[in-house]
């Protein structure tokens, strides 16, 4: 279904010709970076990123905005030349080799980048022609794109008429055209109502399932639990926590975690600040924390507070942790 | 950090052309309609109306004189519409081109695919105007139709010039400037209604670095089966802002887009 090698008509500048690279099998790095740094002038937004993506697995890239993912997600794509270190993707040089990456690549990127004047089918089959293929040939390909994102009765219908999560879903179909080894997804489900968000996690697993190797950015930390092996939390360019979901939880905050949103008297702060390992607060809302809840709960019931949820620790706790609760513009 | 320097002229930028016209396709009816309805308002309009008292301009009537300077500005006029407001739709609200940076094509084929549309949008409303001429009775020569692949040069020579304005631009309103300081002088003072001659002669010493009055001098004489004179001099100038707009263009897109 991929042409890898499109004919260079290259006049002016010599191309590196790639021997073909064998498709890398499920453990190899895909993506490998190592001190990777971006500075825009005196700023600098990603201080020394170490990465290693499996082949085949989901990476989650976490941050609150303006940490530095969509960045680093430009610089994998070869959009954002990297100010300093190595970044890698299937084994080649970034910097010499975009071209080539990114024929290799499907990306779904934060903002609606369909083609407005095109219908559904035309969005897809001029998207394949960007990647030197030819859709008059890929008609079954791009039906089972189509199926496969639910948008077969809508094929002829103009872009403007598709609701967010029908574009959302072309996006990835036509992000699939090159049936590529890598798939970079910025924010796929944000502003998406739930069915919609449902219905692109069920795609993303499908993927994962088929083998691809999947980066994604979320704001929903659900999100990244449901579907990322891996994950980095970056924060103001720096990696700040890294692991699995559980891993991360277990490092970094404790077991149980309850909130409270009755409003505290001095006094009941105090007995709840002894019985917890930590406390937060958030608007009216207090979070206490422990490993153990017993004491916690025991003392919140002498306490006879009623408003109070007890819950296990998740990775928006991790995240708060990490990152603090202060607003991110 | 090793970056290649050097603009790139790669068959990808057929992709981008290709792209443009299937949406002009799609909405070609109107655009026939702005293509073929505009000249021969101005022809029957100026050509017979002024044309009435002026009687012949330049050994010809004047309504072939227009007509031969409309084609030519048609040209000027269309490659710098497209490579303004177009092109801006495509690069910022509609976010068109990062859909296609996010594949193998390049900045590179993104400019020349572009530009080469252009060359075809203007070769497409300057035949329009020819054909136009020729119902009219302003066409005596068979060498008109040398004037067609001259527009496609014409077209990419206006395009690479306006696209430099677009890869500055923040807004619509900045081509504002452009407008009214380069592309409406140039209408007025290139030969397209009178005779270059006529100008005062200093005048006519600037004038001979806008790109118009090399295109006006080389369609005029094509479409009224004039002698050509100089023709390699008029065609080099033309390619000459052409690839400087090119090249220039490339870099600066490259430097608002590759960050």
């Amino acid at each position: 279904m991929v042409s890898r090698d499109i004919p260079s008509l290259t006049m002016l500048s010599k191309t590196a010709v790639d021997a073909p690279t064998p498709i890398p099998s499920a453990g190899d790095a895909l993506i490998r970076c190592k001190g990777l740094c971006k500075s825009f002038g005196e700023l600098t937004v990603i201080h020394d990123l170490d990465l290693t993506i499996p082949a085949g697995t989901c990476f989650g890239l976490l941050g609150p905005n303006g940490a530095g993912k969509s960045t680093t997600l430009r610089m994998i794509l070869g959009q954002s030349p990297p100010s300093d270190g190595v970044l890698e993707v299937f084994g080649k040089d970034i910097r010499h080799h975009g071209r080539d990456i990114r024929a290799r690549t499907g990306v779904v990127p934060q903002a609606d980048t369909l083609d407005p004047d095109f219908s559904v089918i035309e969005n897809i089959t001029i998207y394949a022609r960007y990647f030197g293929l030819r859709p008059d040939v890929m008609q079954h390909e791009i039906d089972e794109l189509l199926n496969l994102v639910e948008l077969s009765d809508r094929r002829h219908s103009r872009v403007s008429t598709l609701s967010g999560g029908m574009k959302r879903r072309l996006t990835i179909a036509r992000a699939l055209v090159n049936d590529p080894e890598l798939l970079v997804l910025d924010e796929p489900t944000t502003g998406l109502d739930p069915q919609a968000r449902h219905l692109v996690w069920a795609l993303i697993h499908g993927l994962k399932r088929s083998g691809k190797t999947i980066i994604l950015t979320t704001h929903y930390l659900e999100e990244a639990e449901r579907l990322c092996d891996n994950l980095v939390l970056i924060d103001h360019g720096h990696v700040v926590a890294r692991g699995t979901t559980k891993e991360l939880i277990a490092t970094h905050c404790e077991k149980t975690v309850l909130e409270i949103r009755n409003t505290l008297d001095p006094l009941q702060k105090q007995t709840i600040q002894n019985a917890a390992t930590r406390l937060e607060y958030s608007g009216d809302t207090t979070y206490a924390y422990a490993d153990d809840p017993t004491t916690l709960t025991t003392a919140i019931d002498r306490l006879g507070l009623e408003q109070v949820l007890h819950r296990q620790a998740n990775l928006e706790d991790v995240f708060l942790r990490l990152t603090g609760r202060d607003i991110r513009d | 950090m090793k970056r290649r320097r050097q603009p790139l002229i790669r068959h990808q930028a057929l992709a981008v052309w290709q792209r443009n016209f299937l949406v002009w396709r799609k909405l070609i009816a109107p655009s026939l309609v702005v293509h073929f309805g505009e000249p021969l308002i101005y022809l029957l309009g100026l050509g017979y109306g002024l044309g009435l008292f002026i009687g012949k301009m330049a050994g010809m009537p004047y309504l072939a004189f227009l007509a031969s300077g409309f084609i030519a500005s048609s040209a000027m006029n269309t490659a710098s519409f497209e490579a303004m407001w177009s092109v801006y739709t495509r690069m910022v609200p509609q976010r068109t081109y990062e859909a296609l940076l996010a594949t193998p094509i390049e900045v590179d084929d993104i400019v020349v695919g572009e530009l080469l549309w252009c060359a075809t949008k203007s070769t497409i409303a300057g035949c329009a105007i020819l054909i136009v001429a020729v119902f009219l009775g302003a066409v005596s020569d068979l060498s008109a139709l040398l004037s067609i692949p001259l527009l496609f040069v014409i077209g990419f020579c206006f395009g690479a010039l306006a696209m430099i304005v677009t890869a500055l631009a923040h807004g619509y309103e900045f081509f504002s400037y452009y407008i009214t300081l380069v592309i409406t002088p140039m209408f007025i003072l290139c030969g397209v209604f009178y005779p270059t001659t006529t100008l005062p002669e200093g005048m006519q010493q600037v004038i001979q670095f806008l790109p118009l009055t090399h295109a006006v001098a080389l369609v005029r004489p094509l479409v009224t089966g004039q002698e050509l004179i100089a023709p390699f001099q008029h065609l080099l100038v033309l390619i000459a802002f052409g690839a400087v707009g090119t090249c220039l263009t490339i870099i600066l897109i490259r430097r608002r887009l590759i960050i």
